[in-house]
């Protein structure tokens, strides 16, 4: 991966840098010991390693504003950081930067029941804003699978979604207000717990910025109330393409399930081992879930088997009980970490039209016999949000290279069926080189005027989003200027 | 000027010397210097697929004509636009463009989402003439920033749209509305809440003071109507005495369109806050008329013309918009650093104020 190279400059001024920070942080909040920064040098694409030149580990905004001040006078470059789970390379550091991690700041500040809102720090983790409501039977609805480690600030940065956003859509859905500290160190408040924006819909363009923009320290998120219960069906096909139809008559018949997912024969099988979920033998299998009360859910789960029958499916499992479900869901919740034990995986988030499914899918097929790497499909049908898990072998030589060419095939291949690059992870350092395939030059200069607005020196969150290329005059300007 | 094409409209922005006001309908009482614009001319749906839940039209496109295109697959816009027609005196054809422009979005908006969680990409032309496309027709993408947003609720002040991409839902096959007869505005939201709180999935919930209850509307498949209907009177049975409405489309309608306000002279507000701040607000607004939806969220209130609303907010949080009249600001005025934030981007997006000019600051 291409990064710009590091400003000798900046690196220069690293003791007097740290000198500063130590006196408005806490000790042990800032690291700056070559050993320890290396914790920091990827986050969950680990393809890509870079340690940062620190880390800082601030406990409340006030902290946060001191250490972006500091470092904007300082020019140095800032990269924010939750959990590193970023499957984008979104919080990897260049080897100029401040990592800036908020993984101490993790309060919550407040539960309002009446008003079905939390507000928490950015560094809680997803799983435990809902750890924090359940007792009260509410939850926080936007499930990305790395629920247990990432954080809401990366969650907002990348409007994360789940296997449950068809019913409850994505973190921009959920999300009514946050705290953010500017480059500049000023702190402002977007948004709060009211359901609408009073000027132009800033909180809209913050989420899902990639840390650009700024450093979320708050955020304000609608909770819900827990459905009264919620049960699968598991619809097994022989192929694809059919699979592909019946989750569109599901769509059109006016059940609005809350999951519709998809997997094809490569992950069934992978998952089928890890999990021993009990999966039946076939080529494409589809799990849908619907909530609501037992005779709710016998109603519509008897309506979309009514459905599935017309398509004559292989096998039809309707889930009697939270044991079953369990079950159901099992192999499913461990299909990465399934592929992960049989191979290098790299996992991929192009969005398409539903309606183009088969088409993709068939086509993923030929460039996986082109490219003689194997791909697993794994993806939330309902809309149309896929993840081709291509394996490779990371010790074999040039596998990677091969591996991300193919990635980046498939990635073109949504964008070329009317989707998009990515339909959850963000694009990170990872798919940054592709965005002119999806956007044209002055596409992405709209959305680089709002970076001027906001970051006006570029200092946040350095040579992610945008091509290098794209980058190039305003990274020179930026040198020229120092 | 009334441009067919969205090419000829980028040239017509690109050659543009003097502001333009940016219109659709007209129904929106967007009030302005400048001649006009008018993007009715980019008009038809361009793309409907049922079975992704998308829509595809130009800006132009009578809202009308989209609403029936949906009915016919047995689907809808679930975030509700209002129709401001009857409230503002305004007449003409309510085009998707300015329900966009606008972020219009209706009771629902408490259980389905606003206007802008349905808007999945625009095309629109920048200050400049450029024409720019953000987002897509796809459920979920997060490919770059998300101007689809910053464009939802810019009233123009950002761009010209020139073609909007819409999630749609299905229809609910039946609804019913129970109605709380409640004791004032504390007592209304309280319920409210209850309701808003239950897991009965409640589509509506508003208070209108003048009939003394609260309205909760249960949408979907028959049987799980009932069901829930059942469990959300004994949930907010305790509150008062509680009986099914007649005309729950109606009556609907009735909220979504402030019908209580129609012909009733004074300025009327449109304030946002947060449910439990409501009851106290609106004893600070000495208002002559005031109706709640979004379970206390959203307050509209009919007060004398040119009543300075503002300085009654006092301490609660949350903003203003006078949706008629004409003697203060339309919108809230903003904290410095984010006005700041506002001024700027509205400025590189349309570098040289051309478009709806102090509109929104
Ligand atoms: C096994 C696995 C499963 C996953 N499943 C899903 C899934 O189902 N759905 C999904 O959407 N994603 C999924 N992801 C991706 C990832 O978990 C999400 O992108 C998540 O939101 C990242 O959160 P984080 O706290 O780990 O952020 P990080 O990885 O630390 O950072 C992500 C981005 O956020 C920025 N950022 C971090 N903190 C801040 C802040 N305070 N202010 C501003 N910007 C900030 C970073 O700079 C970076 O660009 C998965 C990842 C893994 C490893």
């Amino acid at each position: 991966m291409e990064m710009p190279t590091p400003n000798a400059a900046v690196l220069a001024r690293k003791a007097r840098l740290v000198e500063r920070l130590q006196r408005v942080l806490p000790e042990d909040a800032v690291i700056h010991d070559e050993a320890e920064t290396r914790a920091y040098e990827c986050d969950a694409l680990t393809a890509y390693k870079c340690p940062p030149m620190l880390a800082v580990l601030p406990a409340s905004t006030q902290e946060v504003s001191d250490v972006l001040r500091i470092c904007h006078e300082e020019g140095v470059p800032v990269v924010p950081r939750g959990s590193g789970t970023s499957l984008a390379g979104g919080a990897l550091p260049t080897a100029d930067s401040v990592i800036l991690g908020v993984a101490r700041m993790n309060d919550v500040l407040e539960t309002d029941y009446a008003n079905r809102i939390i507000r928490v720090q950015s560094g809680r983790t997803n799983l435990s804003v809902t750890g924090a409501v359940e007792e009260e039977d509410f939850f926080y609805a936007p499930d990305p699978s790395s629920q247990l480690a990432c954080a809401i600030a990366g969650n907002v940065a990348m409007n994360s979604g789940g296997a449950h956003c068809l019913k409850y859509g994505v973190t921009t859905n959920n999300l009514l207000g946050v705290t953010m500290v500017m480059m500049d160190g000023t702190v402002v408040e977007i948004g709060g717990a009211h359901l609408d924006a009073g000027g132009l819909d800033l909180l809209g363009v913050i989420c899902g910025s990639e840390g650009q923009l700024g450093v979320v320290t708050e955020a304000t998120l609608r909770i819900l109330r827990k459905p009264e219960g919620a049960r699968p069906v598991l619809i097994a096909f022989d192929d694809n393409e059919i699979a592909g139809h019946c989750v569109s008559d599901i769509i059109k018949s006016g059940i609005l399930p809350v999951a519709i997912e998809f997997m094809d024969t490569l992950c069934i099988k992978a998952c089928e081992n890890f999990s021993k979920a009990g999966y039946p033998d076939c080529h494409a299998l589809l799990i849908v879930e619907v909530e609501g009360s037992e005779a709710e859910i016998d109603y519509q789960l008897g309506k979309i088997v009514e459905i599935a029958k017309r398509h004559n499916p292989v096998e039809l499992r309707e889930s009697q009980s939270a044991d079953e479900s369990a079950k159901i869901w099992l192999g499913r919740k461990s299909a990465f970490g399934a592929m992960g034990q049989m191979n290098d995986y790299m996992c991929l988030d192009g969005t398409i039209p539903v309606s183009s499914l088969p088409m993709v899918l068939r086509r993923i097929g030929e460039l996986s016999e082109q490219y003689g790497l194997p791909v697993g499909n794994v993806f939330h049908a309902g809309d149309g949000n896929m993840h081709p898990l291509i394996l490779f072998d990371a010790n074999k030589p040039g596998d990677l290279e091969l591996c991300e060419e193919f990635g980046a095939e498939i990635l073109k291949l949504c964008v070329d069926a009317g989707g998009c690059l990515t339909g959850e992870h963000g694009v990170g350092v990872e798919k940054r080189d592709l965005m002119l395939h999806q956007y044209t030059a002055e596409d992405l200069e709209a959305q680089m005027a709002v970076k001027d607005v906001f970051d006006p020196a570029w200092l946040l969150n350095p040579a992610k989003v945008f091509p290098l290329s794209v980058t190039e005059t305003r990274r020179e300007a930026k040198i020229a200027a120092e | 000027m009334r441009p067919e094409t969205e090419g000829q409209l980028a040239e017509i922005v690109a050659g543009l010397s003097e502001p333009v006001r940016i219109v659709g309908g007209g129904t929106r009482g967007v009030a302005g210097r400048g001649a006009e614009l008018s993007v009715v001319g980019l008009s038809g749906i361009e793309l409907y697929e049922p079975g992704a839940l998308t829509l595809v039209a130009k800006v132009g496109t009578p809202v009308a004509d989209i609403e029936a295109a949906l009915a016919v697959e047995g689907q809808r816009l679930a975030f509700e636009p209002m129709d401001h027609r009857g409230l503002l005196g305004t007449t003409g054809e309510p085009t998707i463009g300015g329900v966009v422009a606008a972020n219009v979005s209706g009771p629902r908006r408490v259980q389905a989402g606003a206007c802008r969680d349905f808007l999945l990409g625009v095309r629109y032309v920048d200050g400049l003439g450029q024409v720019i496309k953000n987002g897509g027709r796809v459920m979920k993408n997060v490919t770059g920033y998300d101007l689809v947003k910053l464009m939802a609720g810019s009233w123009g002040t950002l761009g010209v749209l020139t073609e909007v991409s819409l999630k749609v839902l299905p229809l609910a096959e039946d609804e019913e509305t129970v109605l709380v007869a409640v004791d004032g505005a504390a007592q209304a939201v309280e319920a409210m809440s209850a309701a808003l709180g239950s897991p009965f999935e409640v589509s509506g919930a508003a208070y209108d003071p003048d009939a003394g209850h609260v309205l909760l509307r249960i949408e979907g498949f028959a049987g799980s109507v009932a069901y829930r209907v059942e469990q959300l009177r004994g949930v907010v049975g305790g509150f008062g005495s509680v009986s099914m409405a007649d005309d729950s489309a109606g009556l609907w309608r009735g909220i979504r369109d402030v019908t209580a306000f129609h012909g009733q002279d004074g300025d009327v507000w449109r304030i946002s806050v947060k449910p439990s701040d409501a009851p106290r607000l609106a004893e600070q607004l000495g208002a002559d008329g005031l109706l709640f939806d979004w379970g206390g969220g959203l307050i509209w209130a009919r007060v004398l013309v040119g009543t300075d609303l503002r300085a009654k907010m006092g301490d609660v949080s949350g903003h203003m918009t006078l949706v008629r009249g004409t003697g203060q600001a339309k919108f809230q005025p903003e904290p410095a650093p984010v006005a700041l934030i506002s001024a700027q981007l509205r400025q590189r997006f349309d570098p040289r104020g051309f478009f709806n000019p102090g509109l929104m600051g």
